[in-house]
């Protein structure tokens, strides 16, 4: 009973902070209310069992997404003239379509076959070709990978269209704004103790997605994060945009994942498959260098464009 | 016994964290009820879950992520209060 309770106040809960996000008079209530609902939701994604999205959402739904966002609202509503909102008929035909897919989606939900309908089974029994012990892991690196690869070739286009923000006379300058540095401040104490344990918890929680909830989108937006401090607190200027081994950082991922992958046409019979001896070692390959470059990638998109101003 | 005191104990400075927050009239006020919040409540929430803590790392866990939330807190604690003064300038 209690079980069912705590579900329903999380469910009612994730409806309550999805209608503070829409009615939130200000841009940052409305990114608080956002927090909030990812908070919620990955409560939520923990007691379906799903501790991979869980952590996916908590660190690039919630806290990622979050801070690009905030950003975001502090320099429209710095602006000299607000956004007009839209109109209100656009308004309607959003909330209807919104409420269309809700609708259709809780339809089909409550009138799954019982049990539902999967492939769940097969991964499982394809597990130990992989050498993984996560199948979240597996469906990612092994038998989806191509999805895989697309979503890290997303990121690098990402960081493309951030950069292509930048007015022509700043381009290949440091990324964002300039910070004030206060060597003794709270800030900076705090962005050189945390590192040293989010650096270590980073690379673990990337390295354990092998066999345990985890992996290189939730390490690397742990080691995005431990990057940005230094650079918000003003201890260090980030990398130039022109600076090989960052723009290397970034691709590194995409790069290596296609390697692999045509490796894989010449070695293994087909694009992006492993050769079974090597399917563990290939993956690890992979998973490293997706990670530096989910850390590199997000790091950027936090820290926005090159502008070099102070932030008001 | 001593778990559910703790974890109810935590549960109350949880609450009135909460309510100090709604109802407090002022910035520096509201961020000192959140603080007890996550100080108090959430050191007495981790208090009553060690003796319930299958093995000693996982004890260990508990005890940074209270460690983690405290340096959070106290940072962004301070960095409110900072911008308090800024915008509004001393304290009365």
């Amino acid at each position: 009973v209690s079980d069912s309770l705590f579900d329903l106040v999380l469910a009612l809960g994730l409806f309550g902070a999805g209608a503070a996000t829409l009615a939130a008079r200000s841009l940052f209530g409305a990114v608080l209310g956002f927090v909030s609902t990812g908070m919620i939701a990955t409560l939520a994604w923990v007691r379906l069992d799903a501790p991979d999205v869980a952590l996916t959402e908590a660190a690039i739904g919630a806290a990622g997404t979050a801070v690009i966002i905030l950003y975001v609202a502090s320099r429209v509503s710095a602006g000299t003239a607000p956004p007009a909102p839209p109109p209100a008929a656009l308004r309607a035909l959003a909330a209807l379509f919104s409420a269309a897919v809700a609708g259709l989606l809780a339809f089909a939900l409550l009138h799954l076959p019982e049990p539902a309908p999967g492939l769940a089974a097969a991964v499982l029994t394809e597990l130990p070709p992989t050498g993984l012990g996560n199948p979240v892991t597996a469906v990612l690196m092994a038998h989806r990978a191509l999805d895989t690869l697309l979503e890290s070739a997303v990121l690098v286009f990402a960081v493309f269209a951030i950069w292509s923000m930048a007015p022509d006379r700043r381009w290949g300058r440091a990324p964002g704004p300039a910070f004030a540095s206060e060597a003794n401040g709270p800030l900076a104490f705090l962005a050189r103790a945390l590192p040293p344990l989010g650096i270590v918890a980073g690379i673990y929680i990337a390295w354990v997605g092998a066999d345990a909830p985890g992996g290189k989108f939730q390490g690397g937006a742990i080691l995005a994060a431990m990057w940005v401090l230094p650079w918000i607190a003003g201890l260090v200027a980030p990398p130039l945009i022109s600076d090989r081994p960052l723009r290397l950082a970034i691709a590194a991922g995409p790069l290596v994942f296609l390697a692999v992958g045509l490796a894989g046409m010449v070695f293994a019979g087909g694009f992006l498959a492993y050769p079974p001896a090597l399917a563990k070692p290939l993956i690890l390959l992979i998973e490293t260098a997706m990670t530096v470059s989910v850390a590199a990638a997000l790091a950027c998109m936090i820290a926005g464009p090159p502008e070099r101003r102070p932030l008001a | 016994m001593f778990a559910a005191a703790c974890v109810l104990a935590g549960a109350f400075f949880f609450v009135a964290g909460t309510v100090g927050l709604l109802r407090f009239p002022d910035t520096l006020s509201r961020v000192h009820a959140l603080t007890k919040a996550d100080n108090l409540g959430l050191g007495l929430i981790v208090l009553g879950l060690l003796p319930l803590a299958g093995s000693v790392t996982e004890a260990l866990k508990l005890l940074l992520i209270w460690a983690l939330v405290l340096l959070a807190g106290a940072t962004a604690a301070q960095l409110i209060g900072a911008a308090v003064q800024r915008d509004e300038g001393p304290p009365r």
